[in-house]
């Protein structure tokens, strides 16, 4: 059914530290790598070995520049996933019913079998979350690795999407977002975690944290005591004996 | 958007199909006899291979059944339905009229249903917030009275036509007018997209690949500004101005057929640029700007 839930019991999603993200790529290949292999049809491309390779991903780095008004540019890796949206646009307009919202979680998700991948739910998406798979012909979204996070037959460690558990900087979180005392809502609370678009009113259950200024200089710094940065043992013997020639 | 020929050629010839039933289910095209059979046969052939059209770009057309089960949130479904129901009170109208029994209501509500599937097909494009262009009560407007004109013209209405022609240019240019204005009125920048905007001005520094993908294939179309005068200056000669000048000329059946093929040329050419010109929010993360 395409008609959104009122509300959802849990709203299961990412929070992604845009200060702590170092643009490597590796959530994006840990992503491809496990949805290729695991639920539904193959993470697909179009001439993998050719000239002109072309793929279906559900999670992309962009990097962005930003020009304060005054001071340095500022680079910020963007990673860009399904925000699996409270008032997800892509469902509601699918014919088919292939796109539902999950009552229990909140997960946004496409049953391939019934996908005509007419791509109507790929136009409604303000945030590219969606692709069309080259091969199979069907839509493929982030499940936010619906096959791990419940997953028994896994260790418990790595029951969370595949992006998350991979991340070396620790950029990704996964969690609750409607229970105000998770990990996840504590870290959105703390850092002023932001929806992007707000104005498409999609109300995404995703948060980014901002990144934290840069060379911020400590108000009290020019009244601390000075550490000599001369040189010491024979180099500053030498450095004396030649100041006083 | 990418303008697919698909998608150009199912919305323009069901444009014009069922602008000419909703005529002929008004009464105000003849129905009866063979005159009426080739109405009926024109009508049915432009509106079926625009259907059929809409199907080629679906990645399994073989599960299209399937699109009738969510009329309750989608206009794509709900079109669905609308067209099966026009085809079918038309269908049964058409055999009934032909012989000389002409049911007038079935007419009506045919008609009805015709111009109910336009107004579901402009809907879906509509709807969209992604697309500021395409978020206008203007693209209703414009799919109708296009649909409507092309009626009109078809069915061999000369003043009406003309009347309606004049109308639909000025819409026409309105609902360029209000698009171009669209993306920026619409408040989605690179700054909101990235959340980033409050810092400074936000530019995208490295795309996630150096090639394309069904995102920017699908969605990040750009027409040169140069091609955008030009294009929109055939679709008002060919669409309107040639088309109501030969009516105005003294009638005669070759400079009406003149008319409709130029009429049909820049209406080809208005969905082409209704494709091309629309800005879809994804770009911004590829880094077309709101400007």
């Amino acid at each position: 059914m395409t008609a959104l839930p009122e509300t959802t019991e849990r709203k299961l999603g990412l929070v992604i530290d845009l200060d702590t993200c170092v643009g490597c790529h590796a959530c994006v290949t840990a992503c491809k790598g496990w949805n290729t292999q695991n639920y539904g049809a193959p993470l697909g491309d179009d001439d993998a070995y050719g000239a002109a390779p072309s793929g279906a991903f559900l999670n992309r780095i962009h990097s962005f520049e930003v020009q304060p008004d005054e001071g340095a540019a500022q680079t910020v890796h963007f990673p860009k996933s399904c925000l699996h949206c409270d008032d997800a646009p892509c469902v509601t307009v699918c014919p088919t019913g292939a796109s539902y919202k999950r009552v229990e979680d909140g997960i946004v998700l496409v049953n391939e079998t019934d996908c005509i991948g007419c791509g109507l739910c790929a136009w409604a998406c303000p945030y590219g979350a969606r692709e069309m798979d080259p091969i199979e012909g069907v839509m493929k979204k982030c499940t936010l690795c619906v096959d791990r996070i419940y997953n028994e037959a896994l260790p418990e460690e790595d029951r969370v999407p595949a992006c998350v558990r991979t991340c070396p900087a620790g950029a990704r979180h996964f969690g609750d977002l409607a229970d105000p005392d998770s990990d996840v809502s504590q870290l959105v609370a703390a850092r002023g975690g932001m929806d992007l678009m707000p104005e498409q009113e999609t109300k995404p259950v995703n948060k980014y944290l901002p990144p934290r200024p840069r060379d911020e200089i400590d108000v009290l710094a020019p009244f601390l005591e000075r550490v000599d940065e001369g040189p010491k043992g024979f180099l500053g013997w030498l450095d004396r004996a030649l100041e006083r020639l | 958007m990418h303008p697919a020929p698909s998608l150009i050629f199912f919305s323009t010839l069901s444009g014009l199909g069922l602008g000419l039933l909703a005529f002929l289910g008004l009464g105000l095209a003849p129905t009866e006899g063979l005159t009426g059979l080739i109405f009926f046969a024109l009508a049915f052939a432009l509106t079926g291979a625009g259907l059929l059209s809409s199907t080629l770009h679906l990645g399994h057309p073989e599960r299209a059944l399937k699109a009738f089960t969510q009329w309750r949130t989608s206009w794509l479904s709900r079109e669905a339905w609308v067209a099966v129901a026009a085809l079918s009170v038309m269908g049964l109208y058409a055999l009934l009229a032909m012989p000389g029994l002409r049911l007038a209501p079935l007419g009506w509500l045919g008609a009805l249903l015709c111009l109910g599937t336009v107004g579901s097909t402009a809907m879906i494009y509509a709807q969209l917030k992604t697309v500021p262009r395409w978020h206008q009560p203007t693209t209703p407007l414009l799919f109708l009275g296009y649909a409507i004109t092309a009626g009109a013209l078809l069915s061999g209405r000369v003043s009406w036509t003309v009347v309606l022609l004049i109308v639909m240019a000025a819409l026409q240019v309105l609902a360029w007018r209000r698009g171009d204005a669209a993306l920026a009125k619409s408040g989605t920048t690179t700054g909101t997209a990235t959340g980033l905007g409050g810092r400074g001005r936000v530019r995208l520094f490295e795309p996630p690949h150096t090639g394309g993908n069904y995102l920017t294939r699908e969605m990040v179309f750009r027409v040169g500004r140069k091609h955008r005068v030009t294009l929109r200056t055939l679709v008002l000669i060919l669409a309107f101005a040639l088309p109501a000048l030969l009516l105005l000329l003294p009638f005669s059946h070759w400079l009406a057929a003149i008319a409709v093929v130029s009429h049909v040329v820049g209406m080809l050419a208005q969905r082409w640029l209704f494709f091309a010109e629309a800005e879809h929010a994804v770009g911004l993360y590829y880094g077309q700007s709101a400007a």
